[in-house]
């Protein structure tokens, strides 16, 4: 149904949308997922021909935007970030104009009443836009972009600005939309992704950084696994904590521990990740009956959208210079290794910050006894 | 392109322009009516058109000088150039809503040619001679303010430049005037300046003579400054 091909987008000598490429089938939700500039907007705005791309191209039903603008713009319903209302109209009659503006062929009093009713702005109509809050013109925007029934919709952010209930009552429509539209959406929520979208691409510094569903990129983006494990040690004091963390570290396929904080008194948890080969509840287990410690809990925790999601975004590993086709593979290794270097960073600024706690902690229990 | 000049139409209505423009133009085509027509006993409307060149001049870029900058500063031409429409019904779209409500400012003329006849014997002929001067004369006006709209998001920068643009036009025809029996460089800076003016082109039709160079003229000036606005909107699209 949209089929872009190695999109690239300059402003100047700032790339913006560098070769992005992926293809949406008929009926699917697809969801950009971004940090803010990542080039979401950007690609929407070449992917409805408001904007042009510098090279690549953009197939809305096999139609180029570029080529026969009119054609392909007639399949597609835009939201942008800032709906485009003319705020000194009513919606009604805004929603008048945008009929005929998009020369739509069905009934207009009819379709105009399912467009109002489907986002619940039917006793607005007759309102002037400059009087409605952020999430009633968000829903007229939706409403414009409504018309005509398009077989594509865009839309860009579609829930900033509104409530939790509206947010929900969108995510809802949205999905409903899904059923008989193709739809694109961008966010930068992650949960809104999670609960709308069939599959989503995490763009990050104008590049696609990961195509798939939730599982898929959590798949592929990382080989290793996590685990928590609470483990107790002889003496319930900090001594066991640095112990059982060097004993785990030198456990075969942990690459990771991270000592967390004090669940249970006297008992720590800890943060393990491992190469995601071997299996290590055993040899941990093995571990903890020759000393003589106590496994109390054992998790293991994947990696959720949003691990990923910070994983890739917050990583200086994907450059403009990478080609994207090949480089996913050593994109990885690059956040495995920055990600790395960070954690232990903060490991030790929290280890510090540990310490001071709970040396308060153990005066004031002293206070008490 | 349709659906463009209705709204700009409602638009000028609700915002309020229109009526500003309605009642400026009234207000001042009157106030020469009274002065250059009846005052003096004439039937003979030409003295009160050859005034009302500098209404034109001065209320056009109040016409237009939100048509296309709001858009933009409003990102509601997001929804337009996104809209199964080609650039050039929007621009024409919206340049015939402007040439509308001038032509219904202009209309005015007719109301006065009523009073008139109840003094004396209208002459016809330079009426209309001069209305369709004027009608014209707006025309090419409109597309000039309308591509200058087109170059800013700011409506009043949109406005000021219009003016002065038509403004500088105006007066280059007098800066000039001397030239024309100056030397060779002169002589051709008065031609090329007198080729490009709408004043003196204008005042041929005040003056009784009815021009078709002039009035192809003013319609080319409207052609080519509507051309210019499609290649903005286009250019802005590439860049």
């Amino acid at each position: 149904m949209i089929e872009v091909k190695n999109l690239t987008k300059k402003y100047g000598d700032k790339l913006a949308v560098n070769d992005i490429s992926f293809k949406v089938e008929k009926g699917e939700i697809l969801g950009f997922l971004g940090p803010n500039g990542a080039g979401k907007s950007t690609t929407m705005n070449m992917l409805t021909g408001y904007i042009s791309s510098t090279s690549g191209q953009v197939l809305i039903d096999g139609v180029d935007i570029l080529e026969d603008p009119k054609k392909a713009k007639s399949n597609i319903g835009y939201l942008p970030e800032i709906p485009p209302l003319y705020i000194d109209m009513t919606v009604d009659a805004y929603l008048n104009f945008m009929f005929d503006l998009k020369k739509c062929k069905q009934p207009r009093k009819k379709h105009l009443e399912d467009i109002c009713e489907l986002c619940k702005i039917s006793h607005v109509r007759k309102r002037l836009i400059k009087n409605l809050s952020k999430g009633y013109r968000q829903r007229v925007g939706l409403a414009q972009a409504l018309l005509n029934k398009p077989p594509v919709i865009i839309l860009d952010e579609p829930t900033v600005g509104l409530d939790p209930n509206q947010i929900i009552e969108i995510r809802t429509l949205i999905k409903q939309l899904g059923k008989r539209h193709t739809v694109i959406l961008s966010s930068h929520i992650l949960p809104e992704i999670q609960a709308v979208c069939d599959r989503i691409i995490i763009i990050n510094k104008g590049q696609v950084a990961a195509d798939g569903t939730a599982d898929e990129i959590a798949k592929n983006i990382s080989n290793e696994h996590k685990m928590t494990l609470r483990i107790e040690g002889p003496t319930h004091t900090k001594d066991d904590k640095t112990k059982i963390a060097d004993a785990l570290r030198s456990i075969d396929g942990i690459t990771y521990v991270r000592a967390d904080m004090e669940r249970e008194k006297g008992i720590y948890d800890y943060d393990v990740e491992t190469d995601g080969k071997t299996d290590v509840r055993r040899a941990i287990n093995k571990l903890c009956a020759e000393k003589g410690w106590n496994i109390l809990m054992l998790q293991l925790s994947d990696m959720t959208l949003e691990d990923i999601f910070l994983k890739i975004t917050m990583s200086e590993g994907i450059t403009a210079s990478d080609s994207s086709n090949a480089p996913k593979l050593e994109v990885k290794v690059k956040d495995g290794e920055l990600i790395a270097s960070e954690k232990t960073d903060d490991n030790k600024e929290k280890a510090d910050a540990e310490t001071a706690e709970e040396t308060d902690g153990s005066e004031n229990n002293g206070g008490e006894e | 392109m349709l659906a463009i000049y209705r709204r700009e139409m409602g638009a000028f209505f609700t915002s309020g322009v229109a009526y500003v423009f309605l009642t400026v133009f009234y207000l001042i085509s009157g106030i020469f009516f009274f002065n250059g027509v009846l005052c003096s006993g004439t039937t003979d409307v030409s003295p009160m058109f050859s005034s009302m060149f500098y209404v034109v001049m001065f209320l056009i870029p109040i016409l237009t000088m939100k048509l296309l900058s709001e858009e933009k500063k409003n990102k509601t031409d997001q929804g337009l150039l996104t809209a199964p429409v080609g650039l050039w019904d929007i621009v024409l779209g919206k340049y015939f809503a402007a040439l509308t409500l001038f032509i219904i400012a202009e209309s005015i003329v007719f109301i006065y040619a009523i009073i008139l006849s109840a003094f004396g014997n209208v002459v016809w002929q330079t009426l209309f001679g001069n209305y369709f001067a004027m009608l014209f004369l707006g025309a090419a006006f409109i597309a000039v303010g309308l591509f200058i709209s087109s170059l800013t998001e700011n409506q009043m920068a949109s406005a000021v430049a219009s003016m002065v643009s038509l403004f500088v036009l105006y007066l280059s025809e007098m800066l000039v005037a001397d030239f024309e029996n100056g030397g060779t460089f002169k002589k051709i800076l008065f031609k090329g300046v007198t080729a490009l003016a709408f004043y003196s082109r204008y005042m041929e039709f005040t003056g009784g003579m009815f021009s078709l160079p002039s009035i192809i003229f003013f319609i080319s000036t409207a052609f080519l400054f509507n051309f210019f606005t499609v290649k903005v909107l286009e250019k802005r699209r590439w860049s």
